[in-house]
C-alpha cells in the first residue's frame, strides 16, 4: 500500500542542537504510526515537522506523494501535549470556532458525540478534568474530517480510567481509516494502539518495526522474577541477573533449565513470576536508563 | 524571612534572565534620562502665548508689553488665521504693533485673555480692543476630542498588543497555526474586533460627554466617524507591529509604553502646539494621535467636510498600511 506520509532524511538544527537528525519514515494510509522516546529525544520537533509547522532545516515531508503545501492542513488534525486555547469559551463555541476554519468539516452532533462530550458542552473549557479536557482536544482535532490525525502525548497525566476511555477512542478513529501518528510515552499504549512503533534517540530512528516484531528481534527469551531476598546469598552459577530495587530479573531462553537450576539451587519457588518481555524492558535496553530532563 | 528573600530571588533572577525585556529595561532607562534632560533644561513653558501681527520686532523698544514676564510672543501670518487660534483658545491674545494707537484682539471667555488685557491697559492706557468676530470656543471643546483621542490610543495600543503577546507565549496561536488559517486572516480579525470595541467605546464616551457639555460639532457625525475608524486603525496596525514576534509581555509593555508617551506629549492632546519649536511640530506629524486630533478637531469645531481633512486621512490610512504590511511580513506564531 502506498504511503499517505512519508518523511525523507529530515533534519532540524537549532544552534548547538541537534534536535532532529537525519530521519526518515512512511506512515501507510489506515495506520497507526507510534514515535518512543525519552524525553528530548526528537519526538515533538519530528511531529511538528510532519505537521508541517516547523520548517525543517533539510529534507522533506511528503503527503500522498506529493510536498506538502497549504492544502495540506485542511487535511491533517493536531492534538497537542498542552493546547492553550481562548479563555471564555464553552467546549460548544470551541468547536464551532474550529470547525469555522475549515472548509470541509464532520456534523456537530457526530463528533461530539463520538467523543462523549454531551454532559459539559456549555461548560467553560478551563473547568474541564483533565480527561474531559483530552476529550475536547480531540474533537477539535477531528473537526475537520482529517486524514491523518496526530496525537502529541494525548495521555499524559490522565488517570488509568481516563486513558483506557482515550485509547477506545482512538480506536473507533483508525477503526474509520484514519491515519493515526501518536507520541507517547506509555509502552502499553503504543503496545495497544499502533501497528508500527519507531523508537527515537538523540535524534535518530533506532529501531523500527510492529510492536510483536520489534520484541521478537531484540527478545527471544522471558524474564523470571524473584523477591530479591529469596536470592541475596546464594550462588546460582552462570545465570544472568539484573537486580531491581525489590526483585531479581533473571533472563532465560530455556525456561525449564532454569527452573531446574534454581531448585537445584535450593531457593524458594513460591513467588516465582514468570513473564514474556515487553516493549518497556525493550525501551530501557535501547535508550538506557539514565534520566534525561 | 528566608521565604520572602527566596521569593525575591528568583523573581530577580526571572527579570535578569528574560534577555530581551532586561536590553529593553537598560535601553528604556537612559532614554528616559535623556528625554528629561531635554525637556527641562530648556525654559520653563510660558504662562501666556501671544500672537503678533506685522514685522516690528518683539522687544521693549517697539512697546513695553513685549516685556512682559512669563510671556511668548510669536508671529501671526494673517489676521484670519490668527483670529481662529484666539477663537480657539490656542494662543491668548493677538496684537498688531504697528498700528497707531496699538490694536489688540482677545477671547472674552478665556481668563487667561482677560488678564493679559489688563496687563497691557496698564502699560498702554491707549490700546484700542477690536472686535472678536464669530463664536469664541471653550477650552473643553478643544479639548475633549483630545482626551477621546488620548483612549482611544491607550486602547487600540494596549490592548490588542498585550493580547496578541498573549496567546503567542500561551501556545494558542501555535495551536491556530495547526489550522488553515492564515497570518494575514488572524491579524485582520483581531483588527476588526479592536476596532468595532474602541470605536463603540469612544462613541459612547462621546455622547455622555455630550449630555453634560454640549459639544460644539460644525461637521458631519459622519465624517467624525471615518476620523476614529481610520486613527484607531493605525494605532492597532502600530500595535500589531509592535506585538508581531514578541512573546514577552514586559518588553511589549515596554515598547507600547515608549510609543505611547511621547503622543501623549506631543500630539497636542492637552495645549496647542503653536509656538512650539519646528523640530518639535515636524515630529509631531510622525505620531498616528496628531492627524487623527487635527482632522477631528477641524470637523468639530471648524465644520471641515471630507476634502479639507482629505491630508489627515490619508496620512492615518498610509500609516494604516505600512504598519500592517511589515506586522503580517514579521508575524511569527510561536515562540521559538
Amino acid at each position: 500500500m502506498p504511503a499517505i506520509l512519508s518523511a525523507r532524511e529530515l533534519r532540524k538544527h537549532y544552534p548547538g542542537v541537534k534536535a532532529v537528525d537525519g530521519v526518515s519514515l512512511d506512515v501507510e494510509q489506515g495506520q497507526c504510526l507510534g514515535l518512543l522516546g525519552p524525553n528530548g529525544a526528537g519526538k515533538s520537533t519530528t511531529v511538528e515537522m510532519l505537521e508541517g509547522l516547523v520548517r525543517p532545516s533539510s529534507g522533506e515531508v511528503l503527503f500522498r506523494g506529493k510536498p506538502i503545501d497549504a492544502g495540506y492542513r485542511e487535511r491533517i488534525g493536531i492534538q497537542f501535549q498542552y493546547t492553550a486555547l481562548q479563555d471564555f469559551l464553552t467546549v460548544r463555541e470551541n468547536l464551532r470556532f474550529f470547525a469555522s476554519l475549515y472548509r470541509k468539516t464532520l456534523p456537530l452532533p457526530q463528533l461530539i458525540e463520538a467523543c462523549s462530550l454531551e454532559e459539559y458542552l456549555d461548560r467553560d473549557h478551563r473547568k474541564l478534568s483533565g480527561g474531559q479536557r483530552q476529550r475536547m482536544l480531540l474533537a477539535i482535532a477531528l473537526v475537520n474530517d482529517p486524514d491523518i490525525v496526530f496525537l502529541d502525548e494525548p495521555t499524559t497525566g490522565l488517570d488509568p480510567q481516563a486513558r483506557r476511555n482515550f485509547w477506545e477512542l482512538v480506536q473507533a478513529i483508525k477503526a474509520r481509516g484514519k491515519t493515526v501518528v501518536l507520541t507517547t510515552h506509555y509502552m502499553e499504549e503504543a503496545y495497544l494502539l499502533c501497528d508500527d512503533i519507531a523508537i527515537m534517540d538523540h535524534g535518530h530512528v533506532i529501531a523500527r518495526g510492529s510492536p510483536q516484531q520489534l520484541l521478537a528481534e531484540n527478545f527471544s527469551d522471558s524474564v523470571l522474577e524473584l523477591p530479591i531476598a529469596e536470592v541475596d546469598g546464594r550462588d546460582l552459577g552462570e545465570l544472568s541477573l539484573v537486580r531491581r530495587s525489590d526483585r531479581v530479573e533473571i533472563m532465560s531462553a530455556d525456561v525449564n533449565d532454569t527452573v531446574r537450576r534454581l531448585l537445584s539451587a535450593g531457593l524458594s519457588l513460591a513467588q516465582l513470576k514468570i513473564r514474556p518481555r515487553t516493549l518497556e524492558d525493550l525501551f530501557l535496553q535501547l535508550t538506557g536508563t539514565e534520566l534525561r530532563a | 524571612m528566608k521565604r520572602l528573600w527566596a521569593m525575591v530571588q528568583a523573581r530577580l533572577l526571572e527579570v535578569v534572565r528574560d534577555r530581551s525585556a532586561l536590553a529593553w529595561n537598560l535601553l528604556f532607562a537612559p532614554l528616559l534620562v535623556v528625554g528629561m534632560a531635554v525637556v527641562f533644561s530648556g525654559a520653563p513653558p510660558p504662562l501666556f502665548k501671544v500672537g503678533v501681527l506685522g514685522d516690528a520686532p518683539d522687544t521693549p523698544q517697539t512697546h513695553p508689553f513685549f516685556a512682559t514676564e512669563g510671556t511668548r510672543f510669536h508671529r501671526e501670518a494673517s489676521l484670519d488665521e490668527a483670529m481662529v487660534k484666539l477663537q480657539r483658545q490656542r494662543i491668548d491674545l493677538l496684537l498688531d504693533p504697528s498700528s497707531q494707537p496699538l490694536r489688540y484682539w482677545i477671547n472674552t471667555d478665556s481668563e487667561k485673555g482677560r488678564l493679559l488685557q489688563s496687563l497691557l491697559r496698564n502699560s498702554d492706557a491707549d490700546a484700542e480692543a477690536q472686535p472678536v468676530s464669530g463664536a469664541s470656543i471653550r477650552y473643553s471643546d478643544w479639548l475633549v476630542p483630545g482626551l477621546l483621542g488620548l483612549n482611544i490610543m491607550f486602547s487600540s495600543l494596549f490592548a490588542i498588543g498585550h493580547v496578541i503577546v498573549r496567546y503567542r507565549k500561551s501556545g494558542y496561536l501555535k495551536r491556530l497555526n495547526g489550522t488553515p488559517l492564515r497570518a494575514v486572516e488572524f491579524i485582520s480579525a483581531q483588527m476588526i474586533a479592536c476596532l468595532l470595541l474602541i470605536v463603540g467605546i469612544a462613541a459612547g464616551m462621546y455622547a455622555a460627554t455630550d449630555l453634560f457639555l454640549h459639544l460644539r460639532m460644525e461637521g458631519s457625525y459622519l465624517n467624525l466617524l471615518l476620523v476614529a475608524v481610520l486613527g484607531s486603525m493605525s494605532m492597532i496596525a502600530m500595535s500589531l507591529l509592535v506585538s508581531a514576534r514578541i512573546s514577552s509581555e514586559e518588553l511589549s509593555g515596554g515598547l507600547l509604553n515608549l510609543l505611547s508617551w511621547p503622543m501623549v506629549v506631543l500630539s497636542g492632546v492637552f495645549f496647542s502646539l503653536d509656538g512650539a519649536p519646528a523640530v518639535v511640530q515636524a515630529a509631531a506629524q510622525a505620531f498616528p494621535l496628531t492627524h487623527m486630533l487635527e482632522a477631528a478637531r477641524a470637523v468639530m469645531l471648524d465644520g471641515a467636510g471630507l476634502a479639507d481633512i482629505a491630508q489627515s486621512l490619508a496620512a492615518l490610512a498610509a500609516m494604516t498600511a505600512v504598519f500592517l504590511a511589515i506586522g503580517a511580513g514579521f508575524f511569527r506564531w510561536s515562540q521559538d
